[in-house]
């Protein structure tokens, strides 16, 4: 009884959250459809929204400025998170390891407002230092970045610290230089992982509006800015469009990833079996 | 004798790479702040004046920028400012908006955890989707669900519950809706990889020796998750108190918060120095419950967040 009890209300509890938790996303899906400008009634299907989406100049340019960004702050992040996830966990000793952790670690805890801030006043100080750069598209990647980074850190720090040493020790037994063992082992091993990474950071990138606003310089506004800017006014179907679009393309990416990921997995444990079998095979023989 | 030479280049170039671009990118900003917040507010050309007098070039610190967060003049009440309530509003809203989380994340996390191994990955993804889709658009959709002539109201009133809107958008509601929305998967992660690992045996063994389910649940199940609790906690209290789009744009006019009042200072002020105390305050009103969490924990930063 105790326990049916218990059952039930999991299940109702469950169901109940996952409602919350998609109510929105269900709601802009098909509120993008509608043929009207209205909130509450369905009025009928329409496609006028996603229209009016591709003759918006504003949003246009923005997605393109946003890929470019999200794009560059992930390959970005995912280089710097490597290899700041491998100081930490390779290195145990330097002078200034502290401060190191303290550093990569910070921006996750920091106010979004703060780094956006500081950032500013380091860029204008450099502008007024060197004429350059002007702020746009490369002050909001370095400040993106900033935040990717610490993000990509954590995914594949926790990937290198569940890798198997003694693979690397094998490859440098058998005469591998310290390149080639990184290339030839370390790196594949923890591909996975630095995929995370770039896809978390790039996601983080695409979607930020804090550390752009701050960032950003006259007539240069990323998709997430542009759509804030018309958040702020009111309300528009079109940006329900593009969340439809987005909440799309999201699903495939991460419905693949995670499929790609199992079929890794799988095709892994199939290896280390098939190689097993072999194994007792000679020995038996 | 070289090949040591090269680990070693090897091993400073690994190093100075990540170290290089922390130390201009992330510690001289937080310096460049620092020092800005010391100094006094220029013209509108030049925000900022040095930190020496010009003529004479005597060092000369503003501590006023900080002051005057706390007392408006010399003669005003101390802790009556504008800048105090946006603190300790933005503190109380974090605060809220974290008990919120954990009272409908933890049965949450709980149920997942006690759900069937071979269900957990699709049940914990599901949680994931859309904290992966633009966290912008998911909060300005609730603006569309919360509004006067919104999803809401219209059913309340075709109910019969009330005859006219009931005003929840541009409210504290609102806003707690909002953030309890954005942040509830930060809570939810850290319990459920807290609680999976718990051993349910000790329940069994708390209603074999007679205890009731809450009681067992409150003695045995709670105290067990209790790093958990606090690790979600902190993954929702610490970006809360900055939070800057969600008060813009489903919070009223009266609830402003900190990081708001920053970006006032900052843009509509033109005020830098005053901006960059208000932020350097900020940092610190960060670091109290970190340390007390570290402390506790003895842990890494919590690092349960997006991964």
């Amino acid at each position: 009884m105790k326990v049916l009890i218990e059952k039930h209300f999991g299940k109702a509890w469950m169901a109940l959250v996952y409602l919350f938790l998609y109510i929105p996303l269900f709601f802009m899906i098909l509120f993008s459809f509608n043929s009207t400008r209205q909130d509450a009634n369905f009025t009928g299907f329409s496609l006028r929204w996603y229209e009016a989406l591709g003759k918006d100049s504003k949003i246009v340019e923005g997605f393109w400025l946003s890929l470019k960004v999200a794009l560059a702050t992930g390959l970005l992040s995912a280089v710097l998170g490597t290899f700041a996830a491998f100081v930490l966990v390779r290195y145990r000793r330097f002078t200034g390891r502290t401060i190191f952790s303290g550093m990569v670690n910070a921006p996750l805890v920091m106010p979004e407002v703060v780094i956006g801030l500081s950032l500013l006043l380091l860029m204008v100080g450099i502008q007024n230092a060197f004429g350059w750069p002007e702020r746009g598209m490369l002050t909001i990647v370095l400040g993106h970045t900033l935040l990717g980074m610490a993000y990509a850190m954590v995914v594949i720090q926790s990937r290198l610290m569940e890798m198997n040493r003694s693979l690397e020790e094998a490859a440098m037994d058998l005469g591998a230089r310290p390149f080639q063992v990184f290339f030839l082992v370390t790196l594949p091993n923890i591909a996975q992982a630095i995929l995370a990474a770039f896809l978390l950071s790039f996601t983080l990138s695409f979607d930020d509006v804090v550390i752009s606003e701050f960032l950003s310089g006259p007539g240069v506004s990323t998709l997430p800015q542009v759509i804030f800017g018309y958040a702020r006014r009111g309300i528009n179907p079109t940006i329900y469009s593009a969340a439809t679009l987005l909440i799309v393309t999201v699903t495939v990416v991460i419905v693949g990833y995670s499929v790609w990921v199992a079929r890794q997995t799988r095709r892994r444990e199939r290896e280390i079996a098939a190689a097993i079998r072999s194994e007792t095979a000679t020995l038996k023989i | 004798m070289q090949s040591l030479f090269k680990r070693l280049t090897n091993r400073g170039f690994v190093i100075g790479v990540p170290y290089s671009w922390l130390l201009l990118f992330f510690l001289l900003p937080f310096f460049i702040l620092l020092y800005i917040s010391f100094v006094d507010m220029g013209s509108d050309i030049h925000p900022f004046k040095p930190i020496w007098d010009t003529e004479t070039g005597i060092l000369h610190l503003k501590y006023e920028n900080y002051t005057s967060i706390f007392r408006n003049g010399e003669d005003g009440v101390m802790f009556q400012t504008l800048y105090v309530e946006a603190y300790i509003r933005s503190v109380w809203y974090a605060l809220c908006t974290g008990v919120l989380c954990l009272l409908i994340g933890y049965p949450f996390a709980y149920f997942i955890a006690r759900s069937a191994p071979s269900v957990r990955p699709a049940l914990l993804m599901m949680v994931m989707l859309p904290f992966w889709t633009s966290f912008l658009l998911r909060v300005y959709a609730w603006k569309g669900i919360l509004a006067d002539q919104g999803v809401i109201n219209k059913l309340l009133m075709a109910v019969g519950l009330t005859s006219e809107p009931i005003q929840m958008l541009y409210t504290n509601v609102s806003m707690l809706v909002g953030m309890t929305y954005v942040y509830l998967p930060f809570m939810v992660l850290p319990l459920y990889a807290n609680l999976v690992k718990m051993d349910f045996r000790l329940l069994e063994a708390a209603y074999d020796l007679g205890a009731s389910p809450f009681k067992a649940f409150w003695l045995v199940t709670v105290p067990l998750s209790k790093a958990g609790i606090i690790a979600g906690f902190m993954l929702v209290f610490i970006p809360c108190v900055g939070e800057f789009v969600i008060p813009s744009l489903l919070g009223g006019p009266e609830n402003l918060m900190i990081g708001r009042v920053v970006w006032d200072e900052m843009f509509a002020s033109n005020n830098w120095p005053r901006a960059s105390a208000l932020a350097v305050a900020m940092i610190g009103l960060i670091i109290v419950p970190l340390a007390i969490y570290y402390h506790y924990t003895g842990d890494a930063a919590p690092d349960a967040h997006k991964s």
